[in-house]
């Protein structure tokens, strides 16, 4: 079985963001990007499952600028086979990402997607769900356990509540949570293998897909600094100024 | 979460910009070495070292490599670690390709080998001694021992030591009487103690390799006399299968002042009737052999420094920006500040920095120089990068170490009173950092190697070359229009005229009074070292002003090291007319006082 495994250059989960001055997003020249952490488990998984024998082939897919080939470079030293960059220099949002890969399904035919629930940048959470749509597929959100057998998948996400199975026929859409793997650090070994590991760019437009954002980023500002505390003389004051200062209860 | 994160951004800067990696590159052999694999091997080894290594700093510090019965077991966590690391190819990485490594230049493994050091120094000891004997082994052992010993040392399933040192033969290495009793099927039976051997035992391999220097029966005198010998702590077969122990025990352990997690052995070989030692090379030339990895290991001590300063300066930095104290000079209200913003707080930083900075680049420019040296395809251009190479590795082992006590001195001042409170963590660094002054020569023979052997016995020519160099470098700082390049300028012009005459001195003074340039010697090698700092420093302030001017890169990092350069200018350079002075005129009284009148 193929698998298509989706990986999104981030920000570095270790740098504290800035915003940019003019308001018009986060800064991200000259900071140290990484892989998307989520998207490293999703990595791991399709690794994990190559190894145990159930996956024959893993192709490793971003969607961005040329510098995500760093990236990709980091899920095929983890163990990926090859990998694809859909190139394009716009901001690139949920419903252009679930598109481009559908058309990448489409000429791939993999057995199953793994994707991370969201990127640690806009937190969307939705490009899996988009794609399961679009694709007519199965999907599972927030998975923390996934195991194989025939042409099904028996599934463990992680929902409010507690933990849901599930069985869903392959082809399938799959997004990681974080309790379904911790992903391994990359040997030195590797990495020298992965700079022969064949890495190809296609451009958005000969995928025939429109990735042209539908949002507008209006404004980005900092979260409004945490004022001082005020002393209550009792629990009376105190309830009086929940009701009616802050106005929750 | 651990407080050290890698400093790739200056490292990519040092290694790509300033030392460059094109020109090693362009040696066949490392033609696949791209800025992208460097940036790549980098990161995943800061990755690593912050994960793993790092957290488990403070945990060695504090739960010290133990003795029993002859067993070291090393700190909790260490021996899964090394176990990671070996397993993660690490070891490997500068290793040659026909016994398993993975062939990277030096330029490459300085840098990782920097992050591990800052990382985790008493954990990456063990490493850096296998590569020691890698490398000795690798240049002058026999094909069956290459065969024997290299694939398990590259890979790091097998360790190696360095033993020379005996109670009387310190820095004094012609004392040593350890002995080697040859037998009739070629082995050597090996009988004597060695002190000081880092990792001499420990729980994270199986096997131990030590490399031992010691005398034949008929050896002559002195350090002419001393032969080198392979003394595994298990014998094994030519699959590396381990068979019997060998007469090598660790005899105790010594309690020291930093590098808690490393074990510090005293080892006795020969108790039970003769320790089985296989000659390495010819008989009489060990010394000769072991300094082949000697200045391997000092070039890698010299590191060290940069990596706890590193270290020392990022703590610091950590709580220069947390703690606050104090309003800003000058404000009678409003908030208080952290003391980041206190003038003298910012020069200490300032000077942890560039300081810094600075020994980065001159670390990685000899690592730039060992590689062309050892592969360069055009003989002259290896003969000179040799000479360069010769000239800077006891000014990079001296001198930042040194310096690197000194910074971790103010990263403990950093802190006040927290500093002198162990659970801050500031003091570990300097008391490990304590050690790379001494070890692989203290910086009193590092810098008599550096007086006679390297500038006086050649006349100072390749230091009069470097020299011309930096006279070179000054008509390229003349011709920016930079304002702190024409301040970093007109210090550099100063300080290097300071070196010039110290040098000139040196070499007039050496035939006539060989006592007189020892007196001075230290004073040189601190004077080398901050002139060729500073001469670097300007070098990246040039390159800062014209990416800045172009508008590329970085804007942010460049014009940092643009004022790291000022501050190097303006703190450190002009120290050189004062050292400068010490050597030229600071003998006489050195040497004046009756060892009765002390």
């Amino acid at each position: 079985m193929k698998v298509l495994v989706g990986v999104k250059r981030v920000v570095d989960a270790n740098i504290k963001v800035r915003v940019k001055s003019d308001g018009s997003g986060v800064e991200t020249a000259n900071v140290k990007m990484a892989m998307n952490p989520f998207c490293e488990i999703a990595v791991e998984q399709a690794v994990r499952m190559k190894e145990a024998g159930t996956v024959s082939e893993i192709v490793a897919v971003s969607i961005g600028g040329p510098q995500s080939q760093e990236t990709l470079r980091t899920a095929l030293a983890m163990g990926a086979d090859r990998a694809i960059l859909v190139e394009t220099d716009q901001e690139v949002q949920p419903l252009a990402v679930a598109k481009a890969f559908k058309a990448l399904c489409e000429k791939e035919k993999p057995g199953l997607v793994i994707m991370g629930k969201q990127a640690i940048d806009d937190d969307c959470n939705q490009s899996g769900q988009m794609l399961a749509a679009l694709l007519g597929w199965p999907q599972a959100a927030f998975i923390s356990k996934i195991e194989i057998s025939g042409d099904s998948a028996q599934i463990t996400r992680e929902i409010d509540g507690g933990l849901e199975k599930l069985s869903a026929k392959l082809p399938l859409v799959a997004t990681t949570d974080l309790r379904l793997n911790e992903p391994r650090y990359v040997t030195l070994p590797n990495i020298m293998k992965a700079k022969k590991k064949p890495l190809e760019n296609v451009k958005a437009a000969d995928l025939g897909v429109d990735v042209a954002p539908r949002l507008t980023t209006v404004k980005v500002a900092e979260p409004p600094k945490r004022s001082s505390g005020v002393k209550v003389a009792d629990v009376a004051e105190l309830v009086q100024k929940l009701k009616n200062e802050a106005r929750v209860i | 979460m651990s407080d050290y994160a890698a400093p790739l951004a200056d490292m990519r800067f040092v290694i790509q910009e300033l030392v460059g990696l094109d020109e090693v590159a362009r040696v066949p052999q490392f033609s696949e070495v791209t800025p992208e694999l460097v940036d790549q091997v980098l990161a995943e080894a800061g990755k690593f070292a912050a994960e793993v290594l790092a957290p488990l700093n403070r945990v060695g510090d504090t739960h010290p490599s133990r003795l029993h019965e002859g067993a070291v077991t090393t700190p909790p966590g260490f021996k899964d670690a090394y176990q990671r690391f070996t397993a993660a190819g690490w070891n490997a990485l500068a290793g040659d390709p026909r016994f398993g490594g993975q062939g990277l230049p030096q330029i490459v493994a300085m840098p990782v080998a920097e992050i591990w050091n800052s990382a985790n120094m008493a954990f990456c000891l063990c490493p850096m001694l296998t590569t020691g004997v890698l490398e000795a082994l690798k240049r002058q052992g026999s094909a069956e021992q290459q065969a024997r010993f290299l694939p398990l040392l590259t890979s790091g399933e097998w360790t190696g030591t360095m033993n020379l040192t005996e109670p009387q033969a310190g820095s004094d290495l012609s004392a040593v009487r350890t002995r080697a009793v040859p037998q009739p099927d070629g082995t050597y039976k090996l009988f004597g103690q060695k002190i000081f051997i880092t990792y001499g035992e420990h729980d994270f391999t199986d096997n131990i390799v030590h490399l031992v220097l010691a005398r034949t029966p008929d050896a002559p005198e002195g350090t002419r006399g001393i032969s080198l010998f392979i003394v595994p702590k298990y014998l094994s077969d030519d699959h590396g299968k381990l068979g019997a122990r060998n007469d090598v025990s660790c005899v105790s352990i010594e309690h020291k002042m930093g590098i808690h997690a490393s074990p510090t052995c005293v080892l006795a070989y020969g108790d039970q009737g003769g320790a089985t030692g296989y000659l390495v090379g010819e008989e009489n030339e060990g010394l000769r052999y072991m300094f082949i990895m000697m200045n391997h290991a000092r070039l890698g001590v010299g590191l060290e420094g940069v990596a706890m300063a590193e270290r020392a300066y990022q703590h610091a930095l950590a709580y220069a920006k947390q703690r606050v104290q104090g309003r800003e000079l000058g404000a009678k209200s409003g908030d208080r500040v952290t003391i980041i913003h206190h003038p003298d707080v910012r020069r200490m930083l300032m000077s942890m920095k560039a300081q810094t900075e600075a020994m980065r680049a001159l670390a990685y420019t000899a690592a730039g120089a060992l590689d062309l040296a050892n592969h360069h395809p055009d003989p002259t251009q290896r003969a000179q990068q040799q000479a360069l190479l010769d000239l800077l590795t006891p000014i990079v082992k001296g001198w930042c170490t040194e310096q690197a006590v000194e910074i971790a001195s103010l990263g403990v001042q950093v802190h006040g009173g927290m500093g002198f409170i162990e659970e801050t963590g500031a003091a570990q660094f300097y008391r490990d950092a304590r050690i790379t002054t001494i070890y692989e020569g203290t910086t009193g023979i590092q810098a008599m190697d550096l007086v006679t052997r390297k500038v006086a016995a050649e006349r100072g020519a390749t230091m009069r070359a470097v020299l011309a160099q930096t006279a070179g470098l000054d008509n390229m700082l003349a011709g920016n229009s930079d304002a702190e390049v024409a301040a970093i300028r007109a210090r550099l012009a100063l300080a290097r005229q300071a070196l010039e005459e110290a040098t000139q001195w040196l070499v007039d003074v050496a035939a006539k009074d060989p006592r007189q340039i020892a007196a001075g010697a230290v004073p040189f090698l601190k004077l080398s070292g901050i002139v060729f700092g500073g001469a670097l420093m300007a070098r990246a302030a040039l390159i800062a002003a014209k990416r800045l001017a172009a508008g590329e890169g970085d804007s942010d990092f460049y014009r940092a090291k643009l004022v790291s350069a000022r501050f190097f200018a303006e703190h450190l350079l002009p120290q050189s007319a004062a050292l400068a002075h010490s050597v030229t005129h600071g003998a006489e009284a050195t040497l004046a006082l009756d060892a009765a009148l002390f």
